[in-house]
C-alpha cells in the first residue's frame, strides 16, 4: 500500500493503482476523454495533467503510477488553462454542429467546451472532412467528429477480440478506420458506438429519435442466458435505444443482438400469448412459385394464424402435461425428447434437463450448445 | 501470385518477424500495399487486416495504390500553373486515360502525380519523370518523352 | 617498389559512393593489379574501403600510405587515379595540387576521435580488420573476467550520457534493467536517425558496424541479457549492408551465438530494418514497432529499462552510445570521462551541414564551445557572409544565435540556450536564411510526422504550422507571436512523448532570439532576409536596365513590360515572385524588397 494525498485529502492505495484511480476513490473526478477503467491506458488526450510536487512538468493522472508521499493537485489555474487549451485545440479540429449531432447533451466535449466556456477559438484553422461512407445498418461513423480517444480501437481489440478497426495514417490526418478505409465489416457489437465520448460513432437506428427526455427502463435481455443488463431508453412507449450501465452483471458491455436487435419488442407479429394447434399439419400447403413461367419451386407455406386457438396458460400447460403423459403412456418415455435454448438462464436450462431426465425417464434431451 | 505469398509467409516464420517485415516484403514484391494481398496474408496468419493498414499508411515508404513503372510528376506550383501545367497535365490525363482520382495507368506502365513545386520556377513549368527534372516543358516535348518511355518497354 | 608497404585507403560511406568512391576503388585495384600488385588484406599491399571520414564537403577522399607515411588526397575522381598511381606509388613523387590542404588539416585537429577513431581507418567489411584494430577484446574481458556490475561500475564512472537526444545517463539505465529480474531481457540499438540534417548514426553503422555490435554484446553481459535487435532504417542502405554482413561474419566466428567466449552465456542479435519514421526513434514507439504495432508512443508507466520490449526489461541505446562502450572499457572510464565535462563524459559527433566552409562529421570532447566548432573545425560560413544561427538538434531542436556561441557544448548548457543535443544536427545558417521561414520548414516536418496520438502534439504543432504559415504571406495578426509562444509552451508542457515536448523548440527559440524578425513580418510585411515570397516585391532600377529583355522571356507570369533597349517595368498585379528575373538578369537591375 501505498499512501499519498490529493487535493489535501489523504489516502492509501494498492501501488499498482494510479493517480487518476487514487482520485475517484476520493470521488475526485479528473477530467478526460480517454480514460476507461476496463482498458489499457493510453494517455492521448492530456486532460488528466495533474501536479504532483517535486515535477516540474503535470503529470498525465491516468498514466502515472502513484508513489509513497505524493502531493497532488487536480485542479490548479495552471492545470484548468492547460485542461482549456487543449479542449480549445480539439475544437479547433472539430466540426462544431452540436445543433444537428445526436450527441448533443451527452457528448464528452461538448460538456468540457461549456465547462471550459470556449467560444471563440484561437487556433482556427484546417479541419478534417470526411466523405460520409458506411453502408452498414447499425454504425453510422463520422471521423471528423473524432477526438482520437482510441477507446474504439482499444475495446476493439481488448475487450471485444474483432480488431476491426485501428489508428491509421499519421499527423493531424490520423483516422480510425476499417482496412484499406473500407466500409465497416465486423461483428456489429457496437462496443464502439458505446464507449464513444463525442458523436463520431453512434447507433443509426436511434438517429433522429430524440436527445433527451428518454424514460429509462432496466432490464434483462432476453436473448440469451448471459443475462445481460439492458436500460431501454423509451419514448411514448417505444424502444429508441437500447445500453447498458456500468454498474451492471455485464459492466456495460453488450454484444449486436442485445444492442441493436430491439425491433422485436415493437412487432405486430410477435407471440404474447400461448397457441395451440387446431388444424393438424397435413393441411398446409405447399404452393408453386413461378419465376420467368418456368417449373415453380414448392415452397412450405407457413402455418397461418387461423390454424391455431388462443389460448391461456393454464390451459396450455394443462394440454402439454396431459399429451406427455399420454404418449409416455402409450408408447414409453424414451418417445419424449427434450430441446431446450441457449435463450434460457442455467437455472432453466438445469431444470429442464432435471425434468425430462427424473420426471419423464428419457435422456433424450439437448440444447444448441449440447447439454 | 501464390509464391510471392509463400516466400512473404516463410520469411515472416523463419525471421520471427512482423507485421511490418510482411507489408515490407509485400512493397518489394508488389511495388505496393496489395490489399489482396494484405488480406489473404491476414487470413493464413490470423493477424486481422487492421493492422496492417495501420501501419501500411503510417509510413510513406509504402504505396496503398499501385504505382507505374515510370512515375511522371508535374509541378503545380504557381508559375508552372501560369505557364500552363494545367494544360499539360489534362493533356497526359488524355493520353495516359487516368480520370482525376486514379493516378496510374491501367498497364502500370506510368503514373501521373501532382507536386506542390519542385522549386524550378525558372525553367516552368516543369515536369519531373522519373525523378528527372526536365523544365520548359510543352505538350510536344511531353509526347515525345512519353512514346520514348512506351518504346523502351 | 614491391618491397615497400602501400595501403590504399578510399572513403566509402554513402556521401562518397555517390560522388564516385566506388569507381575511385575500383580504379585502383585494376592499376593495382595490372602493375602487378596482389592486393588482399593479408598481403602488405592492398587497397581497402573505409568508413566515412567526416569531411564529406570534400569527397572522395583517398589516403595513399607508403610505408608507413600517411598522404591524403581530396575531391578525387576515378579519371584522376592513374596521375597518383602513377608519379605517388610508382614514382613516389605525391602529386601535390590534389594533397588536402590547410581546411583538412584545420577541420580535423580541432576534433576529438572517440566513437570515430576506426571510422575512415578500416574496412568496415572485414572482422579481420576490427579485430587487427584491438576490436571485441574488450567483450572478451566483459564476458570472462568482469562481472555485470563492474561493467555498469565502469560505465556510470565514464559518465556517458544516451546520445540519442535526451542524455539519460547510460549506467544509470543499465544499472535499472540488471536490477529487474526477469526470465528475458532484450538490447537494442536505435538506429533510426532520421532527423533531416543528421548523419552521424549513419556514418558509425557503414564505416564501424563491429563497434556497436561490441557495444551491445557489453551491454548484453552487463544487464543480463541474451536477446537484441539493431534497429535500423532501410532507406540507410549501405548501413543495413554492413550491418548484415558484420552480424554474419560475428556469428560464423562464434563471436554472437552460444556460449559466447565459453562464458556459458548466449546472445542472439538480429537486424530489423524498418521504414524510417521521425516517431520511432522514440524510445516506446522503436519498441511498438519491434513487436509489430504502429509507431505510438505509449505513457511511460514504468521505465523500459524495468518493463520495455514485450513487458520485459529493454535497454534501447542509441548507435553512438553503445559504440562508444568497447572504447570506455578499453581505455578506462577515467579518461572517458576525462574529455567531456563535469556532468557528462566522451565525445559527440555532430553532422555540421549548413553555410559552413567545411560541411561533415566532427566529433568534439564535449565542452567545446560553438564558436570553436563553427570556426575553426567549419572553417567560418562560407562566401564570405556572416554568421547568423546555428540549428542543434534536428527539426526538434532550437535556434542558437551569436551571442550563445561561446556557450559550451553539454546537455545542459544547450538546453539553457533553448535547444537540444538531439542526435547531432547541427545546421549553420547565414545572414541570408529567414528564420520565420526555417521554423516553418522545420514544423511542416513535424506537423506531418506526428503520430496523432496526443491532442497537443497531432492538433497543435499543426496549429503553429498554420500560424507560421500565414506570418510568412504577410497574413500574421499582431498577436500571433504571443499567441505560438503560449502554443508553443502548451505543447512541450503538456505532449506524451519527447517529440511533442520538443517539436516547438524551433519556433520557441527563434522567437527568443529573434523577434524583431517576426515582428517585421507581421507589423510591416516585410522579410528582411528576402526569403518568404509573399512579402518581397520585385522592381527594375531603371538605371542598371538595359532593356535586354531576358527577364521578360523567362518570366511565367508575363508580369514584364518593356520596349527592347528600354528599361522594363514589373507588373506588381501580375507578378508572382518566383524569382526567376534575378537568375536571369545579367545587369543586377532586379531590385527585391
Amino acid at each position: 500500500m501505498v499512501s499519498l494525498n490529493i487535493d489535501g485529502k489523504q489516502l492509501s492505495v494498492d501501488k499498482s493503482c494510479t493517480i487518476m484511480d487514487a482520485a475517484s476513490k476520493l470521488g475526485i473526478t479528473v477530467p478526460n476523454l480517454c480514460h476507461n477503467p476496463d482498458l489499457s491506458t493510453f494517455g492521448g488526450c492530456r486532460l488528466c495533467l495533474v501536479e504532483v510536487e517535486g515535477n516540474p512538468r503535470p503529470l498525465a493522472a491516468c498514466a502515472t503510477l502513484v508513489q509513497e508521499g505524493m502531493q497532488v493537485k487536480s485542479s490548479t489555474p495552471y492545470l484548468e488553462r492547460l485542461r482549456s487549451t487543449n479542449v480549445e485545440l480539439l475544437l479547433s479540429d472539430h466540426p462544431n454542429d452540436c445543433m444537428l449531432c445526436e450527441r448533443a447533451g451527452n457528448c464528452k466535449l461538448q460538456e468540457l467546451a461549456y465547462y471550459y466556456g470556449i467560444r471563440e477559438n484561437r487556433f482556427e484553422g484546417t479541419r478534417r472532412t470526411y466523405d460520409k461512407q458506411d453502408n452498414n445498418p447499425f454504425v453510422s461513423r463520422e471521423m471528423e467528429k473524432c477526438v482520437m480517444c482510441g477507446q474504439c480501437v482499444r475495446i476493439c481489440e481488448e475487450i471485444q477480440g474483432a480488431r476491426a478497426i485501428d489508428f491509421s495514417y499519421k499527423g493531424l490526418w490520423t483516422k480510425v478506420t476499417p482496412p484499406f478505409e473500407k466500409d465497416l465489416d465486423c461483428e456489429f457489437c457496437g462496443q464502439c458506438v458505446g464507449v464513444c465520448p463525442t458523436g463520431a460513432l453512434t447507433g443509426k437506428m436511434w438517429s433522429n429519435k430524440g436527445r433527451q427526455k428518454f424514460r429509462e427502463v432496466d432490464t434483462v435481455c432476453s436473448y440469451c442466458g448471459c443475462g445481460c443488463n439492458l436500460t431501454l431508453a423509451v419514448k411514448k412507449n417505444q424502444i429508441v435505444r437500447v445500453y447498458s450501465r456500468k454498474n451492471t452483471i455485464n459492466e456495460g458491455m453488450l454484444c449486436a443482438k442485445g444492442r441493436f436487435a430491439y425491433e422485436f419488442v415493437h412487432s405486430p407479429d410477435r407471440l404474447s400469448r400461448p397457441l395451440i394447434r387446431v388444424n393438424p399439419k397435413s393441411n398446409w400447403v405447399l404452393e408453386d412459385t413461378h419465376d420467368s413461367g418456368g417449373p415453380g419451386k414448392q415452397v412450405q407455406r407457413s402455418p397461418a394464424l387461423q390454424d391455431f386457438k388462443e389460448v391461456s396458460w393454464d390451459e396450455a400447460l394443462e394440454y402439454i402435461a396431459f399429451k406427455i403423459r399420454e404418449i409416455k403412456e402409450s408408447s414409453g418415455p424414451d418417445a419424449i425428447g427434450g430441446l431446450s435454448s441457449a435463450r434460457c438462464t442455467n437455472e432453466e436450462n438445469y431444470l429442464f434437463q432435471k425434468f425430462i431426465r427424473a420426471v419423464i425417464g428419457t435422456n433424450n434431451i439437448d440444447h444448441c450448445a449440447r447439454y | 501470385m501464390n509464391e510471392c505469398l509463400d516466400k512473404i509467409i516463410d520469411n515472416y516464420l523463419e525471421n520471427e518477424g512482423n507485421v511490418l517485415t510482411i507489408l515490407q516484403d509485400i512493397e518489394k514484391y508488389y511495388g505496393y500495399i496489395s490489399e489482396d494481398a494484405v488480406c489473404r496474408i491476414a487470413r493464413e496468419l490470423d493477424i486481422h487486416p487492421s493492422r496492417f493498414f495501420g501501419i501500411a499508411s503510417f509510413y510513406s515508404q509504402f504505396h496503398l495504390k499501385p504505382r507505374g513503372k515510370n512515375i511522371i510528376t508535374i509541378c503545380r506550383g504557381t508559375p508552372c500553373h501560369i505557364k500552363g501545367s494545367e494544360k499539360i497535365l489534362g493533356r497526359m490525363r488524355m493520353e495516359l486515360d487516368v480520370s482525376r482520382d486514379e493516378e496510374t495507368t491501367e498497364d502500370q506502365l506510368f503514373t501521373l502525380e501532382e507536386v506542390n513545386c519542385v522549386g524550378a520556377c525558372g525553367i516552368s513549368p516543369v515536369v519531373a519523370i522519373n525523378g528527372q527534372v526536365h523544365g520548359e516543358m510543352d505538350i510536344n516535348k511531353m509526347m515525345r518523352e512519353i512514346s520514348k518511355l512506351r518504346a523502351d518497354n | 617498389m614491391r618491397d615497400k608497404e602501400l595501403i590504399v585507403k578510399v572513403c566509402s560511406g554513402t556521401g562518397s559512393v555517390s560522388a564516385g568512391g566506388a569507381e575511385v576503388l575500383q580504379a585502383f585495384e585494376n592499376l593495382g593489379s595490372s602493375y602487378g600488385i596482389e592486393t588482399g588484406f593479408k598481403n602488405g599491399c592492398r587497397t581497402q574501403k573505409v568508413g566515412c571520414r567526416g569531411f564529406c564537403s570534400r569527397d572522395v577522399l583517398v589516403d595513399v600510405i607508403l610505408d608507413g607515411e600517411k598522404i591524403t588526397y581530396e575531391g578525387i575522381k576515378p579519371d584522376m587515379v592513374p596521375r597518383i598511381f602513377e608519379e605517388h606509388i610508382i614514382q613516389g613523387r605525391p602529386v601535390l595540387e590534389w594533397v588536402a590542404g590547410d581546411e583538412h588539416k584545420k577541420f580535423h585537429s580541432g576534433q576529438t576521435k572517440v566513437v570515430l577513431s576506426l571510422c575512415g581507418e578500416i574496412d568496415p567489411e572485414e572482422l579481420d580488420a576490427y579485430v587487427a584494430a584491438g576490436g571485441y577484446e574488450t567483450s572478451l574481458k566483459a564476458y570472462t573476467q568482469l562481472s555485470p556490475e563492474e561493467i555498469i561500475e565502469g560505465i556510470k564512472r565514464s559518465n556517458l550520457r544516451g546520445r540519442g537526444g535526451a542524455g539519460f545517463p547510460a549506467g544509470h539505465k543499465w544499472e535499472f534493467a540488471r536490477k529487474t529480474r526477469s526470465d528475458k531481457k532484450y538490447v537494442i540499438c536505435n538506429g533510426n536517425e532520421s532527423d533531416p540534417g543528421a548523419f552521424a548514426d549513419r556514418c558509425i553503422m557503414e564505416g564501424d558496424p563491429h563497434s556497436i555490435i561490441e557495444g551491445m554484446m557489453i551491454c548484453a553481459r552487463a544487464i543480463g541479457a541474451d536477446k537484441g535487435y539493431i534497429y535500423v532504417r532501410d532507406s540507410y542502405a549501405l548501413a543495413v549492408k554492413r550491418l548484415r554482413r558484420a552480424l554474419e561474419q560475428c556469428y560464423e566466428q562464434g563471436l554472437l551465438g552460444k556460449n559466447l567466449f565459453d562464458s556459458g552465456l548466449d546472445l542472439d542479435i538480429r537486424l530489423y530494418p524498418a521504414p524510417g519514421a521521425f516517431i520511432c526513434g522514440e524510445a516506446t514507439a522503436l519498441l511498438k514497432v519491434i513487436e509489430g504495432k504502429r509507431a505510438m508512443p505509449v505513457p511511460r508507466m514504468h521505465r523500459t529499462a524495468e518493463k520495455g520490449l514485450w513487458e520485459r526489461p529493454t535497454i534501447v541505446n542509441n548507435a553512438e552510445t553503445l559504440a562508444n562502450v568497447p572504447r570506455i572499457m578499453s581505455r578506462g572510464a577515467e579518461w572517458f570521462a576525462g574529455l567531456g565535462t563535469e556532468t557528462s563524459g566522451g565525445t559527440k559527433v555532430f553532422s555540421l551541414t549548413g553555410k559552413v566552409k567545411n560541411t561533415g562529421l566532427v566529433e568534439i570532447p564535449l565542452g567545446m564551445t560553438l564558436r570553436e566548432i563553427i570556426h575553426d573545425i567549419g572553417g567560418g560560413i562560407s562566401n564570405g557572409k556572416s554568421f547568423k544561427a546555428v540549428q542543434l538538434g534536428g527539426p526538434t531542436g532550437g535556434c542558437i544565435p551569436e551571442s550563445f556561441l561561446d556557450h559550451q557544448v553539454d546537455y545542459e548548457s544547450l538546453a539553457l540556450a533553448g535547444t537540444i543535443m538531439g542526435s547531432g544536427g547541427m545546421v549553420v545558417f547565414d545572414q541570408d536564411t529567414c528564420m520565420v521561414d526555417t521554423s516553418k520548414f522545420f514544423l511542416e516536418i513535424t506537423q506531418a510526422e506526428s503520430c496523432g496520438k496526443c491532442t497537443p502534439c497531432r492538433i497543435g504543432i499543426r496549429r503553429m504550422y498554420e500560424i507560421l504559415d500565414r506570418i510568412t504571406k504577410g497574413k500574421g495578426r499582431l498577436w500571433d507571436i504571443e499567441l505560438l509562444e503560449e502554443l508553443g509552451t502548451h505543447i512541450r508542457t503538456t505532449s506524451l512523448c519527447g517529440f511533442g515536448m520538443t517539436a516547438p523548440n524551433p519556433v520557441l527559440s527563434t522567437i527568443r532570439h529573434f523577434r524583431d524578425e517576426y515582428a517585421v513580418h507581421i507589423k510591416d510585411k516585410k522579410c528582411p532576409a528576402l526569403v518568404c515570397k509573399d512579402l518581397l516585391s520585385f522592381s527594375c532600377i531603371q538605371e542598371n536596365c538595359t532593356g535586354c529583355g531576358m527577364c521578360k522571356k523567362v518570366c511565367p507570369a508575363d508580369a514584364i513590360r518593356g520596349i527592347r533597349k528600354k528599361p522594363h517595368k514589373i507588373d506588381q498585379q501580375l507578378c508572382i515572385k518566383c524569382g526567376s528575373c534575378i537568375d536571369a538578369c545579367k545587369f543586377g537591375a532586379i531590385h527585391i524588397e
